[in-house]
């Protein structure tokens, strides 16, 4: 049990030290959705399927939904980096 | 800089925190009344899920002040977002059509199940509400082309939190206090069981459904302003 959590500890905070490292906004996106997807496997580990419910359809679903969703509003979803570290300002 | 700022404020965080866990006994709760609400649940309200009857029973009120906040966050996002207009766009695609059509009526009786279960099971109106937005979103995201049915979903929202509030009201003309659970609480882990509790959460359910699909149809649907 201990070493389950563990491990969804060290995915969770790669995937959160994931969001700040990529250049790419869409991957960073996901990258969000899994850090909640963790943290959803924490709280059911911690006997709260609710929360665990909540977090994961809210945060993973969700919110990933929508700032992608907003990405693509702001001419940012690009899937090749160029040069300018994913923020084409065209 | 901003990073040093930022440490020193995730390190003075993390101290406050440890200071507090630090003070408290572990394993010992820091609070006795959720011994309490476990051992009180099944007379006082009759739900099997003891979190639905705090935020229904209990809390309503609370749960009528969150819709309200969600109410006001979707339509101030309606209001930046303006309204949605069906344009000629690009096709989804074979896959995104073919997984559209394979996942909603899944995700639609996933959805409507976590709902209508809320108070035996875990989850409940807010979480199956998502679930069903995604499902109707779906589609959408699939075939741009197609109307969105907004004032359908305007209907279904409007008519939904009215319930909740009605259902609370009639709980005052009895004499109770304002959202307290009618009817009988049956069996405890019937599907009918609970007194209101289901009630509410159907409309919790359909409420947060319709809004949430509105605001995502807005935000897919209005093009992209800059490219």
């Amino acid at each position: 049990m201990i070493w389950l959590a563990l491990v969804v500890v060290a995915l969770t905070l790669g995937a959160a030290v994931a969001v700040l490292l990529l250049d790419n906004l869409l991957a960073a996106t996901a990258a969000a959705s899994a850090v909640s997807l963790g943290v959803a496997v924490i709280f059911v580990l911690l006997h709260a399927p609710d929360v665990a419910m909540t977090e994961a359809v809210v945060g993973a679903g969700l919110s990933g939904l929508i700032l992608a969703l907003a990405l693509r509003r702001l001419g940012l979803a690009r899937l090749d980096v160029g040069p300018g570290g994913g923020r084409n300002d065209a | 800089m901003r990073n040093i700022a930022t440490l020193l404020f995730l390190g003075g965080l993390a101290f406050l925190l440890i200071v507090i866990t630090g003070s408290l006994d572990f394993g010992a709760p820091p609070m006795r009344i959720g011994t309490q609400i476990q051992a009180a649940t099944a007379g006082d309200v009759g739900t099997a899920n003891i979190v639905t009857a705090v935020v229904l029973g209990y809390r309503g009120l609370d749960t009528l002040g969150e819709l309200s906040i969600l109410f006001a966050a979707a339509t101030a996002g309606g209001l930046v977002l303006g309204s949605a207009a069906a344009r000629a766009r690009p096709d989804g695609g074979f896959i995104l059509r073919a997984g559209a059509d394979l996942m909603f009526p899944l995700l639609l009786i996933a959805g409507l199940y976590i709902v209508i279960h809320g108070h035996l099971t875990p989850g409940g109106g807010f979480q199956g509400g998502v679930i069903l937005a995604a499902a109707f979103f779906l589609p959408l995201l699939a075939r741009p082309g197609t109307t969105p049915g907004h004032r359908w979903l305007m209907w279904i929202e409007g008519l939904s939190g009215a319930t909740f509030i009605v259902i609370g009201l009639l709980a005052l003309y009895r004499g109770d206090a304002f959202l307290t659970p009618l009817f009988d609480h049956g069996t405890l882990g019937e599907l009918v069981s609970g007194g209101s509790l289901p009630l509410l959460y159907l409309a919790v359910g359909l409420k947060v459904g319709a809004e949430l699909a509105g605001l995502l149809m807005r935000l897919a649907q209005d093009d992209e302003v800059t490219s």
